[in-house]
């Protein structure tokens, strides 16, 4: 362990950080955005110009806001919720390649913070992890609606836990490996994953859906059934923090999706613009932060557009529709990698 | 039963198919719909930099109208107090004094005019009852206020200002 090796590190890992919430930062804004362009409206637009000012006004109000811990909660409990979610929601991006090595100075920079062998694996452990946030938060409020949004966060993800699990082993039999940078390397040029894992990258997304509480599958926060959920009785930054977890898990899942079935960093005739390595990685890096926004974009525009699920139509779909389709998925995939 | 507006529509129910089943055509279609409203024209109007325009029958504020040498037209009869559904109204009359000629046009006038406008639905009613021409809806939106007595405007905020 060299110095230059921690100092490296360390700065890489603050650079994702703050990417990480800046992007989720400015998730927030672009969400009432795209609403608003979705719905013939314009949106935010007061505080400076377009409105860009708006996510500092809102975190401002944040913290401005009156701290209540409901008498009869768990008090540390009450705390530890909302800190676990934003923790968690930060320790995903620790595995993900944001491009190939940089060369500086004649010495090797790698643009992931680390490259463990079971990188797929740890962002699926710390995914799970997600959710005892909700579940802590939800169960602390002492409150009957946090408590049922925090079963029913509970429930949800563990349903979809599985088939996303199973739809990432089809995954793990095309590539042969868990380690993020390979996936991520193999898909060099045009060879992305989404080609040879249509099914599986469907199921991926619905569970990613499923896994980040968002529209159609928010059921543990929503409004008309359970006012907030599982965040009811959170006020402040405490509210703040779980809001924001949920932009930040947005924002790795989008870059688990663009690096596991979109190619990462990759783009077409990467090798073919006869550029230095340095700038096919800036431009690969670019590329990834394009493919992650569309992602987000994406995100958003489903919840504009389609409406919740029922709880057992949830419940049927995960069960009965995707986790099926996920077994299909990989019985196809065995059948075709053994035929050809 | 045949319907006696003949625009009864019965929708028969069918069974989905196994595309329908999938659901993914529909939620592209959606999809497809709202992305098309990305690029509509916005609906919104910038509020305090633009207004809405009124219709020409808009029913706002009421007024309290004066005759052409600026007397207040009101004599208190209180049709309009009898004739309003939310029982918004309530005056009390006076008699004209020798020296009030140039004041009322009536020789009985309100002393005291209150409309609560938390009460009013801006029906138009008063105004249709008035015998004298004397009270319009005419005016702009009743503004928003902290407190309930505040929404009691009386003759300061109702009469029409002279036009001197
Ligand atoms: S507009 Fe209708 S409700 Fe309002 S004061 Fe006149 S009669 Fe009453
Ligand atoms: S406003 Fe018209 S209807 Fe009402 S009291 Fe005066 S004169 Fe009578």
């Amino acid at each position: 362990m060299e110095t230059a090796f921690i100092i490296e590190k360390f700065i890489l890992v603050t650079a994702v950080f703050a990417i990480s919430l800046l992007i989720a930062m400015y998730s927030t804004y672009a969400e009432r955005k795209v609403a608003a362009f979705l719905q013939d409206r314009v949106g935010p637009n007061r505080a400076g110009p377009f409105g860009l000012l708006q996510p500092l006004a809102d975190g401002a109000k944040m913290f401005f806001k009156e701290e209540i811990i409901p008498a009869q909660a768990s008090k540390i409990l009450f705390i530890v919720g909302p800190s676990l979610a934003m923790l968690t929601a930060c320790m995903g991006s620790a595995v993900i390649p944001w491009g190939q090595d940089l060369e500086i100075a004649g010495k090797k920079i790698s643009l992931q913070v680390t490259d463990i062998n079971v990188g797929l694996l740890y962002i699926f452990g710390v995914v799970s992890l997600g959710v005892f946030g909700v579940m802590i938060g939800g169960w602390a409020s002492n409150n009957k609606y946090s408590l049922m949004g925090a079963i029913r966060a509970a429930s949800q993800n563990i349903s979809y836990e599985i088939a996303m699990g199973l739809s990432i082993i089809a995954l793990l039999m095309v590539t042969g490996t868990l380690s993020m940078k390979e996936i991520a390397a193999q898909q060099s040029g045009f060879h992305w994953n989404i080609f040879y894992q249509p099914l599986g990258f469907l199921i991926f997304l619905i569970c990613a859906f499923a896994e980040t509480n968002r529209t159609p599958f928010d059921l543990p926060e929503c409004e008309t059934e359970l006012i907030g959920g599982y965040h009811t009785e959170y006020s402040s930054m405490k509210l703040g923090f779980y809001l924001f977890a949920e932009y930040i898990n947005m924002f790795v899942s989008s870059a688990v999706m663009a690096t596991l079935y979109f190619g990462g960093y990759n783009f077409p005739f990467m090798n073919d613009l006869g550029f230095s390595a340095n700038v096919i990685t800036i431009i690969g890096t670019v590329g990834l932060f394009i493919k992650i926004i569309c992602f987000i974009f994406f995100f958003m525009w489903v919840r504009w557009t389609i409406p919740r699920f029922r709880y057992d139509q949830l419940m049927n779909l995960g069960w009965k529709v995707l986790i099926p389709l996920a077994i299909a998925n990989i019985v196809l995939t065995g059948v075709v990698l053994s035929l050809t | 039963m045949e319907s006696l507006t003949n625009r009864k529509k019965v929708l028969e129910q069918k069974p989905m198919n196994f595309i329908e089943r999938l659901y993914l055509p529909a939620i592209v279609k959606g999809m497809a719909i709202t992305f098309k409203h990305m690029f509509k024209k916005k609906e919104t109007i910038h509020y305090p930099e633009k207004t809405r325009e009124f219709s020409i029958n808009y029913r706002g504020m009421h007024s309290l109208k004066r005759d052409e040498q600026g007397r207040e037209r009101c004599t208190a009869c209180g049709l309009c107090a009898l004739s309003c559904p939310a029982e918004a109204i309530s005056m009390i009359a006076a008699e004209r004094k020798e020296d009030e000629m140039h004041l009322y046009r009536e020789e009985k006038y309100a002393a005291v005019y209150e409309i609560n406008m938390l009460r009013c639905i801006f029906c138009g009613l008063c105004e249709e009852a008035c015998p004298k021409e004397a009270i319009y809806l005419d005016g702009n939106i009743v503004p928003a206020d902290y407190l309930r007595r505040n929404f009691i405007y009386g003759k300061d905020k109702l009469v029409e200002p002279t036009l001197t």
